[in-house]
């Protein structure tokens, strides 16, 4: 058996558009449910719009801060951590322990939690069940 | 509501006043309250807007400031109450309705220390790193300074809707990221406060040498810095590069009615008529810059301001001593290495020890790629080419920064130098 992970992009959209697709989220769902009952989903999260990405790196010692995603095309996704912390603060500072951090770069965004991710897909008007939220969990 | 005309009736007076000296204090704590940055501004704004009929038919409250307080307070209540979309939202209205009962039974304000905490925790949630510069720069003024968005753009000369959709989107970082509200811890506060004072002295800048537009100086955004300087010295009075930088821009903006004759154009600092100068803003500024070195603990503030002074208190540019300068910017270069620095130190050696030692220092700076298009580079190569006789060179020198001004004052006075080599 091996691991694989799928990583999602996709053009950051107008507000309509976007209610268009959070009303989708029922045909999401489904896609999670049928991995998971295949017994192959390790984990599905949502991340937070682009525009609350934060980069971390180091160099020659100093931890550089900046607003916004990562930029430079040569570097590529290299792999991911997932962190549970109070706030952005704790986030950066584990982001600049991380000793990649010296040569590349730590783009640290936000996840959304699963119920406000259920919520914004009631308000674009989908029907979801409450059995939903514990899925995305 | 800054930079506009004095109210004529009492009640508006009053209001303006709150607003003024209120406002930053009511919002610092209400976004702690009320855990959001946008819903307290917003109910903030509500509170002055009810403020002018309630004050108009019930009189001026004893209190002002703790009326706002209240009204605020009631009025996040209403927004959050209606706003179903934010997540723990039973919290936060229980939260505040706890507050609402407390001062109802017990009106006194905050005590004292708790106010403090609270602007220092706008500052510094203002500042933060993972904001960019001009999102700093604006939330900065918005929510301490009290300028509207619009006063912000025309400042800054960027559209009123960009300026508005940075502003939203940095407090939506704020949320979305969560970005805490609160002072850093000891181990980060000498990072972060600098960051700060970057920050205020950007503002100061930006108003002292406008990048663009045909006004010198943008005199709101040097009193807003000056402000924001003095409020930090109060908030952290322990802190040696805070009172400098506060003298600092004491001490230039002391200037700024010599700096333009009456058609708008430069004058440079020798030429300029110093009873123009504003003597009480100096006294204050050294006064501050006394108390920061009394702290002993040096900084880039504190030395460009000693530099300042030195040009200040020399009666004329002749008289300046020159060397003192040119050793205080090398002591500058040491801390905080910089092409600008030793720019500056070639130019105070230029003055000290004659244009051909500055010369040495400068010549190297040319082919530094970051100055290639720094205008004051190239008119201070043309300056000390000019002293040393060589027309041509200081003629090339010219023209090369009259492409790279911005500032129509500034070309107008480079075009005036190119001139008199003729």
């Amino acid at each position: 058996m091996s691991q694989y992970m799928f990583l999602v992009y996709q053009e950051e959209v107008d507000p309509t558009e976007q209610a268009d697709r959070e009303a989708e989220l029922p045909m999401f769902v489904e896609f999670f449910g049928s991995l998971r009952e295949a017994g192959l989903l390790v984990g599905v999260q949502r991340l937070r719009s682009v525009e609350s990405a934060t980069s971390v790196r180091v160099r020659e010692g100093e931890t550089e801060i900046t607003d916004g995603p990562f930029a430079v095309t040569k570097e590529v996704l290299a792999g991911y951590y997932v962190l549970d912390c109070d706030d952005l603060d704790e986030a950066l500072g584990h982001a600049a322990r991380f000793p990649g951090a010296r040569y590349g770069t730590v783009e640290v965004r936000p996840v959304m939690p699963p119920d406000e991710w259920v919520k914004v897909a009631r308000e674009a008007g989908a029907d979801v069940p409450d059995e939903a939220v514990e899925d995305l969990a | 509501m800054s930079g506009g005309a004095q109210p004529a009736d009492p009640v508006s007076a009053a209001v303006a006043r709150a607003f003024r000296d209120e406002r930053a204090i009511v919002l610092a704590t209400l976004i702690r309250q009320a855990g959001d940055f946008q819903l307290a501004e917003d109910a903030v704004q509500d509170a002055f807007e009810a403020a002018v009929t309630a004050w108009r038919s019930d009189g001026v409250p004893a209190n002002p400031g703790a009326w706002i307080t209240t009204a605020a307070r009631r009025r996040a209540i209403d927004r959050l109450r209606r706003d179903r979309s934010v997540a723990d939202r039973a919290q936060r209205l229980a939260e505040l309705a706890r507050l609402d009962a407390q001062h109802e039974t017990e009106p006194s304000m905050d005590d004292e220390s708790t106010i403090v905490d609270d602007r220092l925790r706008l500052i510094f949630t203002c500042c933060h790193p993972a904001l960019s510069q001009p999102a700093r720069v604006a939330l900065t003024l918005r929510a301490l300074g009290g300028m509207t968005t619009g006063e912000i753009a025309r400042a800054f000369l960027v559209a009123e809707p960009t300026m508005g959709k940075r502003i939203v989107r940095a407090k939506r970082k704020i949320a979305d990221a969560r970005i805490p509200y609160r002072v850093p811890a000891d181990e980060e506060l000498p990072d972060r406060l600098r960051g700060v004072l970057r920050v205020v002295y950007l503002i100061f800048n930006e108003g002292y040498s406008a990048t663009e537009g045909d006004r010198l100086v943008r005199g709101e955004l040097c009193d807003e810095a000056i402000r924001l300087g003095e409020l930090l010295s109060g908030l952290m009075p322990d802190d040696a590069e805070v009172w400098g930088l506060s003298a600092l821009m004491l001490l230039h903006d002391a200037r700024r009615a010599a700096r333009t004759d009456s058609n708008g154009r430069y004058v440079a600092l020798d030429e300029q008529d110093r009873s123009l100068w504003d003597w009480g803003r100096i006294r204050e500024g050294l006064a501050r810059l006394e108390r920061a070195v009394h702290l002993r603990r040096p900084g880039e503030y504190q030395l460009q301001a000693a530099i300042t002074a030195l040009q200040i208190r020399a009666p004329d540019a002749d008289a300046t001593d020159w060397a003192q300068i040119a050793e205080l910017y090398g002591a500058l270069a040491r801390l905080n290495p910089s092409p600008v620095v030793e720019l500056n130190r070639a130019v105070a050696v230029g003055l000290a020890a004659g244009p051909a030692a500055g010369l040495v220092l400068l010549e190297p700076l040319l082919g530094d790629s970051a100055l290639e298009r720094y205008q004051p580079l190239h008119a201070a190569h043309a300056e000390l080419l000019r002293r040393t006789g060589d027309a041509r060179g200081a003629a090339r020198a010219y023209e090369r920064a009259i492409a790279l001004t911005a500032n129509a004052v500034e070309r107008a006075e480079l075009e005036r130098r190119l001139g008199a080599l003729r």
